[in-house]
């Protein structure tokens, strides 16, 4: 009986611990990361409403602003697939799905970083 | 009276502060950061094409456009064409001209005109643009436009180039290498191209600049613009037609 209750515990703890994993945030590969334009804390809720904005100035007035997309693809496409996107563990990707937010940035721009979309077209060629 | 004079001083003076502590703050803020000037009205972008200069069967300069801003270089009726080739032949002279189309850059864009949602927008510099962030794909300008210089993208599109992002579903053209602009150079890929190739058929530069080279020869040879009779005051001029 003592034994049947162990096993039980040991297959509860097993779960939960397995649940517990599942909800924890995701493991980002950043790419070279570290702090840019301001501390990870503040870009995590305010990155969407900064490229927004810095869209409408670039677009309209010719401004490559501190919030390019481009900076950001530069410094934080994984070192494995050299993309944004890819996989659940890619920088924009990952947090997205994970959120369920609907990422249409890459529909139109480039999600690798500036050399190695140059590269690619060649060998396209 | 003195009153009203010590007043007058207070201002000034505590003007000249505020300016004083404030301008060495902006200065170094665009110094650290890069900041460009925004797009300014004080210059207009434009062309002058010497079509005696173009050569039948040279596309040159549609290579180079493609190339530049990652378009896939069909020429059917449902690819993206930023620039054209165009041969006319008159007829009762059998004399052909060969020229360069591409978007003509209008001061009074029919396109910016039609546009239901402010897609299309001519920027401060007399570039005319389509804001891809806002455009629906309804195709209004691709119809207004009396040049046939827009085009749409119907298939998604992968691995386009940083600087020029396209996206299906938008309606595009020429740009002027409006990335080229804004890094602060002063030539297109076709200008370029055309130049290399030993023609020199398209001249790029400031039209409100009357030292311009371009602003210069328009100034000394005769030109026109395609459809004038529009009244669209189109940034690009033609030689020889």
């Amino acid at each position: 009986m003592k034994r049947l209750q162990a096993a039980l515990l040991a297959m509860s703890l097993l779960i939960s611990g397995t649940v517990l994993a599942d909800v924890s945030v995701p493991h980002l590969d950043i790419g070279k990361g570290g702090h840019c334009v301001n501390d990870p804390k503040y870009m995590k809720l305010n990155h969407g409403d900064l490229l927004k904005r810095q869209r409408t100035i670039t677009v309209h007035q010719g401004v490559i602003g501190r919030y390019s997309l481009i900076r950001c693809v530069n410094c934080h496409a994984s070192k494995v697939n050299h993309s944004v996107l890819g996989t659940n563990s890619n920088f924009c990707q990952g947090c997205h799905v994970y959120a369920a937010v609907k990422i249409d940035c890459f529909e139109c721009h480039s999600s690798r970083p500036e050399t190695v979309s140059e590269t690619l077209r060649e060998v396209a060629k | 009276m003195s009153g009203d004079l010590n007043r007058r001083e207070f201002l000034r003076s505590s003007a000249m502060l505020a300016g004083l502590a404030v301008a060495p703050g902006v200065l170094l803020y665009d110094l650290a950061h890069g900041k460009d000037q925004p797009a300014s009205s004080s210059v207009r972008w434009g062309m002058l094409i010497d079509t005696n200069q173009c050569e039948e069967g040279c596309d040159d300069c549609v290579k180079a456009c493609n190339k530049e801003n990652g378009l896939p270089g069909g020429t059917g009726p449902a690819d993206e064409q930023w620039i054209r080739k165009v041969e006319l032949k008159n007829i009762k002279t059998g004399k052909i001209t060969s020229l360069p189309m591409m978007c003509q850059h209008c001061a009074e864009p029919p396109c910016v005109d039609v546009c239901p949602t402010g897609a299309s927008f001519k920027r401060a510099d007399g570039i005319v643009l389509v804001d891809r962030h806002l455009c629906i794909g309804c195709r209004y300008c691709m119809m207004a436009c009396p040049y046939k210089a827009r085009s749409f993208v119907h298939e998604p599109l992968h691995d386009q180039k940083p600087e020029v992002p396209r996206g299906k579903g938008t309606v595009e053209s020429c740009t002027l290498c409006v990335q080229r602009i804004d890094r602060g150079e002063n030539t297109t890929a076709c200008a370029e191209a055309c130049s290399k190739a030993g023609h020199k058929a398209i001249l790029f530069g400031n039209l409100n600049d009357p030292d311009s080279e371009v602003s210069k020869r328009i100034r000394e040879v005769a030109s026109t613009r395609i459809r004038a009779d529009l009244g669209l005051d189109p940034g690009l001029h033609y030689e020889g037609l």
